[in-house]
């Protein structure tokens, strides 16, 4: 007994070192999200806090920017308007709509805080569990897409961004509907690489990318980027794809976040399947 | 004592503003990311208790985690920095320092001394960083990249900043 508490004596630096050491492992890798989450729900408001008495200091530069691209937004949705067509019929009957009914809804928010030049980047914006948005949501930008939700605290979120080693997001070649995962190899934040697309697929370079049916975080069909340059290398059952990505992380100023309302039902469906084989 | 206390918060707050506001903005490409928090550890007295050292940095790991959303990334790299410190100090300073209390500086240690202390402490907290956050061998050298041209950018703000120091302290 006393070697024992002589031993603790004697080492107790490193003792407190290890069992510190031990703690930051743990939380590191717990990718359990609910460990992750109570992590960041207790450090995150005061961080996001902070950062937006930053932003909201240094939000000014990067207004006309900002104006440009929400202009060019409101343009092509307004094309897109009822009233931008040209009526081809006589008449015109309101029915409650049975054939469309709405999955996916649109929150916008604003950046607080980001970074592009880290492996894994994080983007907090200043909408959180009180406007709806839950971990696991998608986040797009005008441009593209941007990322996927991680966690909300009262009123901010953390999205893991398109540019972290974490992130896959599924995609598809938008001319023949082959799909493959989007991955970022941490070189530079205006490209990122499209995996897994079998080498039989006939590419060329200025493909559109967008997102695929398989996922259930974004609606189909999102632009994401076109290929910038494709190779196969000997050996590979895959092309290596290089996407240009069409949005601009480095001045991501307005997202908004998907809430897809029959992901709970789809969700379901697929768990039932697990306990299957 | 308390005086003491007091000088420590105030510059471990103005050494975390410095690094979120300042350095972390650089982003000059994605395989310079200087980290030059660990300054206030490298800087701390010698004679400070090394259990405390090691909370210090522990302390300091996981304010930089609250603000990059990186549960526990920090808070393990700049522990290491912290209990290796106090090994490191223990054969590279002199009994001389040891008895007249002094915190490493360029100043008092010299240009070469100081260089080398913040190189090796600064590769180490890197290296342990960096493979921490990519969590896979399959990077291996790109990650061993980033980790050298990061590390020689970190070394060389904190070696500026403590020339910065060093001529104020001259003029006194």
């Amino acid at each position: 007994m006393r070697n024992l508490i002589f031993f603790f004596y004697k080492y107790y630096t490193f003792i407190l070192f290890f069992t510190l050491e031990l703690f930051s492992f743990v939380v590191l890798y717990q990718y359990n999200h609910y460990q992750r989450a109570s992590f960041l729900n207790v450090t995150g408001g005061f961080a996001s806090g902070f950062y937006e008495t930053v932003n909201s200091t240094t939000n000014y530069f990067g207004l006309r920017n900002i104006n440009d691209s929400l202009m060019a937004e409101n343009a092509r949705l307004r094309s897109q308007m009822l009233n931008a067509y040209y009526q081809n019929g006589f008449t015109q009957t309101s029915i409650n709509d049975t054939l469309y009914k709405q999955q996916y809804e649109y929150i916008s928010a604003n950046v607080v805080n980001n970074s592009v030049g880290k492996r894994n980047n994080y983007i907090t914006i200043d909408k959180g569990r009180l406007h709806g948005i839950k971990p696991d949501m998608g986040v797009i930008s005008s441009n593209g897409i941007v990322g996927i939700v991680t966690s909300v605290s009262e009123h901010f979120s953390t999205i893991r961004s398109a540019l972290n080693a974490n992130t896959k997001i599924s995609c598809m070649i938008q001319k023949n509907n082959a799909f493959g995962s989007l991955e970022w190899n941490g070189d530079n934040p205006k490209f990122s690489s499209l995996k897994y697309v079998n080498k039989h697929v006939p590419l060329s370079t200025n493909d559109e990318v967008v997102t695929s049916n398989f996922s259930m975080l974004f609606p189909q069909g999102l632009p994401v980027g076109k290929v910038y340059a494709h190779s196969i290398d000997a050996g590979d059952n895959f092309h290596a794809i290089k996407v240009e990505l069409y949005t601009d992380f480095s001045t991501l100023k307005n997202v908004y976040v998907i809430r897809n309302i029959f992901k709970g039902e789809q969700e379901m469906l697929q768990n039932n399947l697990k306990g299957d084989h | 004592m308390i005086i003491d206390f007091f000088k420590y918060i105030a510059k471990l707050i103005f050494i975390i503003l410095i690094q979120l506001l300042v350095i972390n903005n650089i982003e000059l490409n994605t395989y310079i990311n200087p980290y030059i928090y660990i300054i206030f550890i490298l800087t701390l007295p010698v004679t400070m208790k090394p259990w405390l050292v090691v909370i210090l940095s522990f302390f300091i790991g996981l304010l930089m985690d609250t603000f990059s959303s990186t549960p526990g990334l920090h808070m393990a790299a700049s522990g290491f920095v912290g209990y290796f410190r106090s090994f490191y100090l223990s054969f590279a300073c002199s009994k001389e320092d040891f008895e007249k209390q002094i915190a490493p500086s360029l100043a008092k240690k010299g240009f070469a001394w100081f260089t080398f202390y913040t190189l090796l402490l600064t590769l180490l907290h890197h290296t342990v960083l960096f493979y921490l956050e990519i969590y896979s061998l399959s990077e291996f050298f790109r990650t061993f990249f980033r980790i050298l041209s990061s590390t020689l950018f970190s070394v060389l703000i904190i070696v500026i900043s403590q020339l910065l120091f060093y001529r104020n302290k001259e003029s006194r």
